[in-house]
Order: C-alpha cells, then sequence, then structure tokens
C-alpha cells in the first residue's frame, strides 16, 4: 500500500512539473473543513502526515466554520472564482451539491482524468452509496461518518433491575426497560432521543426497509416523496407520543441540543450518534453501553443495515484551474482512503472506518479488543445488504425537511395533533420543499 | 433634519459624506441590488442557471399561512425586545448617572457583558437554562416549577425574548448614560432648584431631554430584534417548539444558509427590509420629528 | 450626601444638593441587582475557566472558581487544539476592531455633520441610503460582498477584513440625532467667532459629543472584536484568524471539548474590550463638563 502511494506521488510530481513549468514548485492546494477542537487535531494529523509523505503536492486544510458556514463560504467563493480545491461538505447538502453541475468535479470524473486510484468497492456500501450516483459511480469521497447506535447506563438499567450487559434489541423490549427506569426512578430521564428526524425516522426507515420517500429515496429522480405518514412510520411516532405521555420519553430538543443528556448520564436511554464516543470515553462519569438500534419484530425479522450521518470531500473547479491541480486533489482523496490514513482516523475521532480494509486494520490492531462496543456502528452498517431503502437519502433541502418533520412532531407533542395528522402535515410541507428544490435545480 | 443655523456651499459636504457613501454604495446599495435582483429569479446556488420568475417568490411567501403566521409573530418580538431592553438600561443608567460611591465599577460590570463573545454566550444559556443540567433550569423544576422549553411554547418565547433583551441591555445602557451625561448640568440644577421632585422631573425634563438618544435606540433595537437575534434564538429553540419562537431572520437564515433556497430567502429579506425601513420611517414622522423640532 | 464631590464638576452644586430625591441606598440596590443579573455570565466563564473540562462537558459547570489558573498560561502560549496562539488572536481581533471603530467614527461624524450642518443637492437621498443599510441581513449580503472584495484582490488581506465593516448607518444616525440636538444659540456663537466649518467641527461638535463619541467607540469596539462570519470567510490564512473564529474552532461539535482553555480563551478575550471601557469612563466625565461650557 505504501508504495502504491509513493508511486502515486511520483506519477503527480512528474504530470506536475511540465504544467509548472518550475520541477521544484509543489502544487498547492487548499481543502476547507468544518472540524473544530479533537477533530481539528486529526485533520492536521493527516495533513502533515501526507505533506510529508510525498514532494509534489502541498495541502493545506483550513477550517471555514461549521458545515453550513462551509457551504456558504463555498458558494461565495466558488461565484467568485475562488474556490478551494477540496471542501468537506455535510451529508445532507449531498443533494445541493449533486445538483451543482460544472462547480464540483465529482470523483468518477477525477478518476478518470488523473488515472488516480481509488476503488469504490473498497468502501463500506452504507456509507458509499450516500454519496454515489445510483449507478454506483462515486460523486464525493466519504470522510468523517457515523450511524446512530443506542447509549444506554448500564447504572440506570442495574438500579431499574435489567440486565446491563443485555440492551434491548427490539422497541417493545426498549418500551419496557424505560418504564422500568420510570417505576424505579433509577434515572432522571428514562430515554430521549437526539437528532429525533435522523434517528427516529430516516434510521428507522433503513433498519425496516420502509421507504422514506419514493423513487428510491430520492436516488432515481428530483421527483421524489415523501413517504413517512405510512401506517408503520405513524406507529412509531403514536409509540412515541404515547410514552411521553407516561412520562418514559422525554422530548429534549432538535438536531444535536439532546446531547447534553448523554455526557451528563441523566438519560438512561439515549439514541445519539455513535460519534459522540470520544467524548463520552473522556468525559462520561457514569457505566455506559453502545447497543444496535432497536427494530420492531413485526415489521422485519432481520433489521437491514443503518444509514450514516457525517460529511464527505467533493472537489471543486474554478476558472483556470490547472490538470495539475486536479490531479493534486485526486492524490490526497487516494491518500485519505488508505487503510492506516482510515484507521487513524476513526480510532482518533470515534467515527467509523469508511473502508472494509480501514476496519479490519482496526481491528488486526486490536483496536476493537481494548474499545469494546467501538466496532458496533460499524458493524450495524455494513451488515446485510444494503437495499433501494437503506442507501441513504438523496432529497433536496433535507435540512429543511428534518426541520419541518420536527415541528410537527413537536405539535403532537404539545397535543395539539395525533401522530397521523403530525406525519401528514410534514409530508405535505416537505413534499412542497421537494418541488421548490425540483424547480431550481432544473432552472 | 431641519436647522435654522447652516453653513454654505455644497463641495465641502459633498466630500465629507463621500467615504461613507462609496462604502455603502459598494458593500451594501450593490448587495441589496443583488438581492433584490434574485428574489425576482428562480437559481441553484452556484449560480450557474437562472430563471426569471417575476413575484413567484412572494407570491408563494404569503401564500403560506405559516409565514403569515410569523410576520405577526416576529412583530411581537421585536417590540417585547425593545421595550424590555430599553426600560431596563433606562432605570440602570438613571441609577448610574447618579454620583455615588463606585459608580464607575457599576459602569463597567454593566457595560461587560456587551462583550462576551457570541460563541461562548450560546453555549452559557445552555449552561443557565437548560432543564436538565442549567443551573437555574434545575433549580426551577426541582422546586415545583415545571421549566421545559422545549415543548412548552409560551414559556420558549417568554426565554427567547428574555435572552435577547438581556443582550441588548448593556448597549441602550452606555447611550442612554452618554445621553444623560450630555444633559447641561445647569439644566438638571435648575430643575432641582425649582425644587422639581424625582419622578416628576424625569417625565418633565429629563426624558424629553433624552428623546434624541430614545429614539436613536429605539430604531436600532429594532433592527436589532427584526436581525440580529438570530444567534440567541437559533442557539436556544432553533425556532421551536411547532414554530413558536420562529421570527422571520430564522427563517431567513434557514431558507438562505442551510437550505440555499436563494430566491425564497432574498424574497425574505426583502419582505423584511420593506418592513423595518417602513416602521422606521413612520417614527421619524411621528417622534423624530418631535424630538428634532 | 457625602460622594457627591467628583473634582471634575465645576458648578456649584451646594443648593442642589439639598433637594436630593433619590437615597443612594436605592441607587446601590437597583445597580448592584443588575450587576448581578447583567454579570452572571461573565462570572460563569471565569469560573468555568478554573474548572475541569470534563466537569463543564457533563453540564456540572459550578459558580464556585477554583485557584486552578493553568489554563491561561496555556492558551496563552500555544492555543490548543490547532489554533494559532492567543496573544496572536488577540493581535489581530485588537487591530481589526480598532480599525473597525475608529473608521466607523470618522467617516460617520463627517457624514453626519454634512448632512446636519449643511444644505446641499441629494442631502436627504444621500441620510436614507447610508440609513436603510441597517436593514439589511449580513447573510443575503455575504455573497455580492465577496465578490467585490475578490475583484479587488482582497481577500485574504488585513483591509479585506476590516474595510467592509466600517460603513455603518448605525453611528450615522447616532450622530445626527446628536448634532440635532445642539442648541442653534451654540452654532450662532460659534460664527460670531468667525469659526469656518471645519473649525467649528473640531472646537465645538466633537468635544460636545466626547460622551457620545465615546459610547459609540465602545460598542464599535466590541463590535468589530465580535465580528464572525465575515472575517471566518474573507480570511484563509490561520495567521489572519481572530479570536472569536479561535474560540469557536475550539468548541469540539461531535467530539469532546477543552472547556477551561475555551472559557480561559474568552476571559482573555473579554479583556481588551474592558480596557476600552474603562478609558472612555474618562471621557463620559469630559463630555459632561464640557457640555457645561
Amino acid at each position: 500500500m505504501k508504495r502504491r502511494s509513493l508511486l502515486a506521488g511520483t506519477a503527480a510530481a512528474l504530470v506536475v512539473a511540465p504544467a509548472v513549468g518550475r520541477a521544484a514548485e509543489k502544487t498547492k492546494i487548499v481543502w476547507w473543513h468544518a472540524m473544530t477542537a479533537a477533530l481539528g487535531d486529526e485533520v492536521n494529523r493527516i495533513v502533515d502526515a501526507f505533506n510529508q509523505g510525498q514532494d509534489a503536492v502541498e495541502l493545506t486544510a483550513i477550517y471555514k466554520g461549521q458545515y453550513p458556514d462551509v457551504l456558504t463560504a463555498n458558494i461565495a467563493a466558488f461565484r467568485a472564482g475562488q474556490a478551494p480545491h477540496l471542501v468537506q461538505i455535510f451529508e445532507v447538502g449531498t443533494g445541493s451539491m449533486l445538483a451543482a453541475g460544472k462547480a464540483t468535479k465529482q470523483v468518477w470524473e477525477l478518476v478518470k482524468e488523473t488515472g488516480a486510484e481509488i476503488d469504490p468497492k473498497a468502501y463500506i456500501p452504507a456509507v458509499r452509496g450516500y454519496y454515489s450516483l445510483s449507478d454506483g459511480r462515486m460523486a464525493s469521497m466519504p470522510f468523517n461518518s457515523s450511524t446512530a447506535v443506542m447509549w444506554y447506563s448500564k447504572d440506570a438499567f442495574r438500579k431499574a433491575g435489567l440486565d446491563p450487559d443485555k440492551p434491548p434489541q427490539t422497541w417493545p423490549e426498549v418500551v419496557a426497560a424505560a418504564k422500568a427506569i420510570k417505576d424505579k426512578n433509577a434515572a432522571p430521564v428514562p430515554m430521549t432521543t437526539s437528532w429525533p428526524t435522523w434517528i427516529q425516522l430516516e434510521q428507522y426507515s433503513a433498519l425496516h426497509n420502509l421507504p422514506f420517500a419514493s423513487k428510491d429515496d430520492g436516488f432515481e429522480g428530483l421527483d421524489a416523496q415523501l413517504e413517512i405518514n405510512s401506517r408503520a412510520h405513524v406507529k412509531h411516532i403514536e409509540r412515541l407520543l404515547d410514552m411521553a405521555k407516561e412520562g418514559t420519553f422525554k422530548y429534549a430538543g432538535r438536531d444535536n441540543a439532546p446531547d447534553q443528556l448523554l455526557v451528563s448520564g441523566d438519560a438512561g436511554i439515549h439514541f445519539n450518534s455513535s460519534a459522540a464516543r470520544g467524548n463520552m470515553v473522556k468525559s462520561a462519569k457514569y457505566d455506559w453501553g453502545m447497543a444496535y438500534l432497536p427494530y420492531d419484530p413485526e415489521i422485519i425479522k432481520t433489521p437491514l443495515n443503518s444509514i450514516i450521518g457525517g460529511a464527505s470531500v467533493w472537489a471543486m473547479t474554478a476558472p483556470g484551474r490547472t490538470p495539475a491541480e486536479y490531479k493534486a486533489a485526486a492524490t490526497f482523496l487516494q491518500f485519505l482512503g488508505k487503510p492506516e490514513i482510515d484507521a487513524q482516523w476513526s480510532q482518533g475521532t470515534g467515527y467509523v472506518p469508511v473502508t472494509f480494509a480501514g476496519f479490519e486494520l482496526s481491528q488486526k490492531q486490536g483496536y476493537y479488543d481494548k474499545n469494546p462496543g467501538a466496532d458496533i456502528a460499524v458493524k450495524q452498517l455494513a451488515r446485510g445488504d444494503v437495499t433501494a431503502n437503506s442507501k441513504g437519502l438523496r432529497l433536496g433541502r433535507l435540512p429543511e425537511i428534518r426541520n419541518i418533520i420536527q415541528e410537527e412532531l413537536e405539535k403532537a407533542l404539545q397535543g395539539n395533533q395525533n401522530a397521523q395528522q403530525a406525519m401528514d402535515s410534514a409530508v405535505t410541507r416537505g413534499n412542497k420543499v421537494l418541488r421548490d428544490f425540483e424547480k431550481s435545480a432544473k432552472a | 433634519m431641519e436647522r435654522r443655523t447652516i453653513f454654505e456651499g455644497w463641495v465641502l459636504p459633498a466630500a465629507l459624506v463621500l467615504p461613507q457613501l462609496l462604502l455603502t454604495a459598494f458593500f451594501f446599495l450593490w448587495p441589496a441590488g443583488e438581492a433584490i435582483w434574485s428574489s425576482l429569479i428562480r437559481q441553484d446556488p452556484f449560480g450557474l442557471g437562472s430563471t426569471f420568475v417575476g413575484l413567484e417568490n412572494f407570491t408563494d411567501l404569503f401564500a403560506d399561512p405559516l409565514y403569515v403566521d410569523s410576520i405577526v409573530r416576529t412583530v411581537v418580538f421585536c417590540a417585547a425586545v425593545s421595550a424590555l431592553s430599553m426600560g431596563t438600561a433606562l432605570l440602570l443608567a438613571v441609577f448610574a448617572d447618579h454620583h455615588i460611591a463606585g459608580r464607575a465599577i457599576y459602569r463597567t460590570l454593566l457595560i461587560w457583558p456587551y462583550a462576551v463573545a457570541p460563541a461562548i454566550s450560546a453555549v452559557l444559556w445552555l449552561f443557565i437554562l437548560n432543564p436538565q443540567v442549567g443551573l437555574l433550569g434545575r433549580w426551577l423544576n426541582a422546586h415545583g416549577l415545571p421549566w421545559d422549553y422545549t415543548i412548552n411554547g409560551g414559556q420558549a418565547m417568554l426565554m427567547v425574548i428574555v435572552a435577547s433583551a438581556w443582550k441588548q441591555v448593556s448597549y441602550n445602557f452606555i447611550f442612554f448614560l452618554a445621553g444623560l451625561q450630555s444633559i447641561p448640568r445647569a439644566v438638571a440644577e435648575a430643575a432641582r432648584m425649582d425644587g422639581a421632585k424625582g419622578w416628576h422631573r424625569f417625565r418633565t425634563i429629563t426624558f424629553p431631554l433624552l428623546a434624541p438618544t430614545t429614539f436613536f435606540l429605539l430604531v436600532v433595537n429594532l433592527v436589532y430584534a427584526a436581525f440580529d437575534t438570530f444567534g440567541t434564538i437559533y442557539a436556544l429553540t432553533r425556532g421551536g417548539p411547532g414554530k413558536d419562537t420562529e421570527t422571520l431572520v430564522i427563517k431567513v437564515y434557514r431558507d438562505g444558509v442551510v437550505n440555499l433556497d436563494l430566491g425564497s430567502s432574498s424574497a425574505q429579506s426583502v419582505v423584511l427590509m420593506a418592513g423595518v425601513i417602513a416602521l422606521t420611517a413612520i417614527q421619524f414622522r411621528f417622534i423624530g420629528r418631535r424630538t428634532n423640532a | 450626601m457625602s460622594t457627591s464631590s467628583t473634582p471634575s464638576l465645576t458648578l456649584p452644586r451646594v443648593a442642589a444638593e439639598g433637594i436630593r430625591a433619590r437615597p443612594d441606598w436605592l441607587a446601590h440596590i437597583v445597580l448592584a441587582l443588575g450587576v448581578l443579573l447583567f454579570a452572571l455570565p461573565v462570572w460563569l466563564v471565569v469560573a468555568g475557566s478554573t474548572q475541569e473540562s470534563g466537569a463543564i462537558t457533563r453540564g456540572e459547570l459550578s459558580l464556585m472558581p477554583t485557584l486552578d489558573l493553568s489554563a491561561y498560561p496555556r492558551v496563552l502560549t500555544h492555543g490548543t487544539m490547532g489554533t494559532e496562539p492567543v496573544w496572536h488572536m488577540l493581535l489581530v481581533s485588537g487591530g481589526m476592531a480598532l480599525a473597525i471603530a475608529g473608521g466607523k467614527i470618522v467617516i460617520s461624524v463627517l457624514s453626519a455633520y454634512a448632512v446636519v450642518f449643511f444644505r446641499f443637492p441629494f442631502r436627504r437621498t444621500a441620510f436614507w441610503l447610508i440609513f436603510i443599510t441597517l436593514m439589511l441581513p449580513v447573510e443575503v449580503r455575504i455573497i455580492p460582498t465577496y465578490a467585490v472584495m475578490s475583484d479587488f484582490g482582497l481577500i485574504n488581506s488585513f483591509t479585506g477584513l476590516s474595510v467592509p465593516l466600517i460603513a455603518s448607518a448605525t453611528a450615522t444616525l447616532l450622530f445626527r440625532q446628536v448634532f440635532v440636538a445642539i442648541p442653534d444659540e451654540l452654532v450662532e456663537a460659534a460664527r460670531m467667532d468667525g469659526a469656518g466649518p471645519l473649525r467649528f467641527l473640531r472646537d465645538i461638535l466633537i468635544p460636545v459629543s466626547a460622551a457620545n463619541i465615546a459610547a459609540l467607540f465602545v460598542i464599535l469596539f466590541v463590535y468589530g472584536w465580535n465580528q464572525y462570519l465575515w472575517p471566518l470567510l474573507v480570511a484563509t490564512d490561520p495567521g489572519l484568524d481572530t479570536i472569536v473564529i479561535g474560540i469557536v474552532k475550539m468548541i469540539g461539535v461531535e467530539t469532546q471539548t477543552d472547556w477551561s482553555a475555551v472559557m480561559a480563551t474568552a476571559v482573555l478575550a473579554l479583556l481588551p474590550p474592558v480596557v476600552v471601557v474603562v478609558l472612555m469612563q474618562r471621557w463620559f466625565v469630559a463630555g459632561l463638563t464640557e457640555g457645561e461650557k
């Protein structure tokens, strides 16, 4: 592997030299990202390793704010002809980036033009699928990826008389466990969820092979319609509403607002991103565990894979950008996919490895033996065969759709409507957003 | 803006306004023109293609009952924030204008909070108000006062109003204080010697003399409440529960920055801009004129 | 009434002393409550900077600070988690804030002076053009402003960082308000003395407005100090990172945060604004005595 990248580096240097005209000059490229704190440190580690490992390319990584800021900065810069070579875009921005046509150079195009060695098959299907066209060509490079898991407090389980080493696997078991926690007053909050839409609807759909939207969750066309007001979805939302009424489920806000409850240990069961692990290891002061997301056995006997969250790296175009620069960008994307980089990144951050080889390398290094539970996320992502319903979502303006769903859910929790009304209204409003996006993408 | 006494000539004043006008033209008027233009077209975010759609972005907006609701909500919110922050600031300024021991320390401590970096204050609000881990939130819940702004819309609105007003008090305080200090001492002394008492003196003498400052602050607070409360609301409630705390600027941000629906967000900005300009123009006519007489 | 003898006061106050309506203790109580309410976040930041990061992450931020000040030297010299050292970011922020505050005040005083004391063609238009720029949300301006700066080749430069933020409707409005309130007699008297327009500006107008200029300087300094989105977009050289960007970079999203370092940085970021406030205090008093002339 090492030799291959050395060769690639040399090849890049050969291509660069005539293009720039000065053999000693390195090709300088920039990568804008949204990684803060410890994640920013890990990004810098990767960049240093890349710059020191070859002589042809010098990459600078620049923090450009949180995900929406990076996207805005990228658009402003592109319109001014100053787009960065590479940019990290969150997964829900994928729809917009795919609609950006000539503004981006998709990974498959880069590979074709530069001959970079990036094999889609090396990537875990549930990760790769999210960032690929429906025919399997890769559009962007998977980077920081996580999935949702069930976190639980073993302390609370003990207090409630539950077996801390046998977390509930199905939703009926979860309901029973939350009730036990409440009855024994084993935790201030029996159950809560971060990212209500992502976890309780998007993940729930994937696991149970239910369509979130028509047209294969949007992969087959911009004219997709939401389908989350199906009987199965509504029943799940009804269950959450019933639990809220009984006091076994506590709604704690939108998106990542409930995160605080995870580290504090206030919640007995907390559905959240697997990426919280790094923080938990460092700061949590209670006995916690990670488990697979629960499923409803009456809908599916063996649940499918879960879907990802996180971000990927896109290559951007700009007027006057040389083949050497694209080549340099491709060289770095190829470097990102190396097993040792993938393994180092996932071990250092708590994100999942995105390649099979990266996962296996971590296994070989004994990382998962030393960190029991850390492999649950990747196992959950990689289990079974990916279907049209578990590949991920390909919907434009997904952040707004998530927001609409959260709004309708909150109205239901306030007692202003029932689950069916909430989901019907979410579908109607969400479809309007989708139609607007469809129109603007065709503009 | 009429004065009896003025200087002659137009070359000098033109030269004096020129720098400001140039900056305004480059960094405000041109972008504003772009905003108006993009409210009339439908385009993809990267500017690769666009279609002229006339007023469709506007008619879409007003056809949405939820948007009309959020106009009303924004007006209520702006009024409440302005009144609360200006009232509190005026009260504090009047007392800090007093010649009492330690007033320099009081002043510094009251102005200082304005400088807390917004990135930090969002986090601090959670440490204070979060129902489970916030200092105040936990205390309320522990004392039989159910506090949960993630579900209770009234509490959420109250919270974002107080938090937004809170942030602006230091700003208002410092200008009220400067205004009070600028009142010619002779006037204040004369009033005292006339025997005018506390509240009466304030109402009949001090407050009218503060009118230009008050008018300035009214405009600034209105603009603040309409545009600059985004960070506070977004950090605390993201506009929820439901749409209970969604003001117009939250929607502008979400549509423009997160969803990249540039046509609609430009149209919303134009509506917002027109609304605030209209409001301030009315203020200029009715209040501004009186204070400048 | 023992505490009122501020040395800078020149008027004999004997007569007024007897008719004090407000007792001191009331002022102390109101101000102390105000400080308690408004300085709480500052206190929380100070307390947080001395506590263990993990405790803060868990929401166990205590009101009681410890004696552990180790976070300060650490962030000052090295920064944390891939940021520049804090002292460097403080310098960038300080330079930017001074440039913005100074620039805004100069061009706003000039333009307000022109608008109030002169008659020239398109005077009202000029004022309104400047004024409506208040009403344009930043989010809408970002993309076109970026394009202008890019055309001028100012992306990634200190000029690009500060110049677009110098145009100021707020400051122009404030000075207009202050200037229209200046008694005509003062202007007449100056003209009798044979003062030309520029001498009038320098010798009368600016001294009379000192308190408001000081107040505005404080506010604008903090405004410049706390800018986030524009510096983030326009600067791509980490050497141009401001302290606010530094803080945002330190706050982990989906990862652990070194909270004591973040809080210590936030405290350090509070110091320059405090210095400005303290220095400007003298001008509040100066403005007061000048007003009595």
